[in-house]
């Protein structure tokens, strides 16, 4: 395996626009047991500033586990993780936040009995630096932090042209919806890294072309690497402009969507080993 | 006539039980925890304002000192007891509680003995009655609603209105997501500790104006009602406390005014046994899920 690895190059694989920059993150070594489960193993990944990475893999591979260490949601057993060249090893989840990685969920977790806006002003709510007492004596400077926000809010939401959405309990969106506004409540946090779980998990096919298309438009707008997890390969294919493929918490490969679908571990992974003649 | 006094005194007491009853409620939102030593605090509260206007020291200093007291207190206690147990199962939390509220209890008892001490109301708000008719309102019933009033609606602006509030309301929906918008939550469960007791301060110094008198246990029983309270409202949910507050509050007085005088606390328990059979959730309350 490690082979193959290196044969890709050890530090994987970034886009010439971005050779000049420190990449906006880079894991070496990076793992986590479980008990005497190893779950996640040697995992590096480096990703330039503006780069779409797809993290591709069967079920149980360990990409949300991966998700999990960059959040640090789990403490890595081993390894270390830089973020913009600055290690993450002792942030906590918040810091890590503030410090510019932002992710969805699998399984959407919005604030469900909050509002569209709230959700969203919910990740805007470092921009606004007034204190308790100023917000209580509603001082000026308190008022001018909840109207920036709530500008900022109105115009991420105007991304999906969600705006008139904007008073509705969060739950009560249809499921694209829910899922479009958990991606703008990450941005909101202003990340420098976007990390999408499964952001097409049950979007038809026409959702999901629409979906790449704004993924691409994020990224082009806001200049943010965007690292996702997805099991729809036309989209992975499509947008991606690295790969890395996770099989039992392993990168087996990583490469272009071409070299990716050409490569023979990938290919064993997910649908099994020939029979040797 | 009667039926309308009977609705004010109501709503007096309703209006105290409803501030404590907030405490209880944002407390088990955020954390699921039971804070049973809420109550207790509400007893620190009224002896600080006891001993201070007892020093001869002006009744306002009192009032600020006992509610920044019980805010101060509830940090500390959120700190030292229930910080540490932020992993562990919900059920050692309950213990920690219950064990803070026994120690906050017998500290009082050993430095300020159990007998009752009265509480000097007339220095906070002095006596006197306003006559509508055959109605007969107190002052302290009018200052009583109006710093509840006051104080609820600055507390539902502050929930609804502030990042402070939305950071609040995020942890309570899913901490987990919350941390990762880069909320601090340890900040923002401390925070509500203290907003909690801060309105128990306030609840206590108006407790106190109406049953001038404090001892170690006074903040048991009222603690307990509250508590029913918030269950009635509906656990977690601000205006579920608020309206619980008032039901439980009215009941008592109705019982009262029946002539019932000495069922007026079981009469609470029941129709905590009540909603428990009938409407586990109360009136507000959101069914919970059990988060992985």
């Amino acid at each position: 395996m490690s082979e193959r690895l290196h044969a890709l190059g050890p530090k994987g694989f970034i886009p010439e626009r971005d050779l000049d920059k420190t990449p906006v993150l880079e894991t070496h070594h990076l793992g986590i047991d479980f008990g005497g489960l190893t779950a996640v193993n040697e995992f590096e990944i480096t990703i330039g500033r503006t780069e779409i990475t797809g993290l591709i893999g069967p079920n149980g591979a360990g990409k949300t586990t991966v998700f999990n260490l960059l959040t640090n949601v789990y403490k890595p057993t081993r390894g270390n993780i830089l973020l913009d060249g600055v290690s993450t090893a002792g942030k906590s989840t918040a810091q890590l936040c503030r410090m510019g990685i932002a992710r969805t969920f699998q399984n959407i977790r919005l604030f469900k009995d909050m509002s569209v806006i709230d959700n969203i002003l919910v990740g805007l709510h470092h921009e606004m630096d007034y204190s308790l007492p100023e917000a209580v004596l509603r001082l000026p400077r308190f008022w001018r932090g909840e109207k920036i926000a709530r500008k900022r809010a109105m115009e991420l939401l105007g991304i999906f042209r969600m705006e008139d959405t904007a008073e509705t309990p969060a739950g009560s969106l249809p499921y694209g919806a829910q899922r479009r506004l958990e991606i703008l409540r990450a941005l909101a946090t202003n990340p420098s890294i976007l990390l999408l779980d499964e952001p097409a998990a049950g979007m038809n096919p026409s959702e999901t072309a629409e979906l790449m298309e704004n993924i691409r438009r994020i990224r082009d707008t806001f200049q943010i690497a965007v690292l996702l997890i997805e099991h729809d390969m036309s989209l992975v294919m499509g947008i991606c402009e690295g790969i890395a493929v996770l099989n039992f918490g392993q990168i087996i490969a990583k490469g272009t969507p071409e070299e990716i679908r050409n490569n023979p571990a990938v290919i064993e992974a997910y649908l099994g080993k020939q029979k040797e003649v | 006539m009667i039926v309308l006094q009977q609705l004010i005194n109501g709503l007096q007491l309703g209006s105290i039980y409803s501030l404590i009853a907030l405490g209880y409620s944002m407390v088990y939102g955020i954390i699921m925890l039971l804070n049973f030593a809420h109550g207790d605090i509400i007893m620190v509260g009224g002896y600080i304002a006891l001993l201070i206007i007892g020093a001869g020291i002006h009744p306002a200093v009192a009032i600020i000192a006992a509610i920044v007291g019980c805010m101060v207190l509830a940090c500390v206690i959120e700190k030292a007891a229930y910080a540490p147990l932020r992993k562990a199962p919900r059920i050692s939390l309950l213990i920690t509680a219950i064990g803070v509220s026994f120690f906050l209890e017998n500290v009082a008892q050993l430095l300020l003995s159990a007998n009752p001490r009265s509480f000097p109301n007339t220095a906070i708000i002095p006596t006197a009655n306003f006559n509508l008719g055959s109605l007969n309102i107190s002052l302290t019933t009018l200052v009583t609603l109006a710093v509840a009033i006051v104080s609820m609606a600055l507390l539902t602006v502050l929930v609804n209105r502030t990042k402070m509030g939305k950071a609040m309301r995020a942890v309570s929906e899913d901490m987990g997501a919350a941390q990762l918008m880069g909320i601090n939550v340890n900040r923002t469960i401390t925070f509500t500790f203290a907003i909690g007791a801060v309105l128990a301060g306030i609840g206590a110094i108006l407790y106190c104006c109406k049953y001038p008198q404090v001892k170690p246990t006074t903040g048991y029983l009222l603690g307990m009602k509250a508590f029913v309270a918030a269950v009635l409202g509906g656990i977690g949910s601000i205006p579920g406390a608020m309206l619980g507050g008032l039901a439980i509050g009215m009941a008592e007085v109705i019982v009262n005014a029946l002539g019932y005088t000495t069922w007026a606390d079981a009469v609470v328990y029941v129709i905590l046994i009540l909603v428990l059979l009938i409407k586990p959730t109360g009136f507000l309350g959101r069914t919970m899920s059990e988060k992985v």
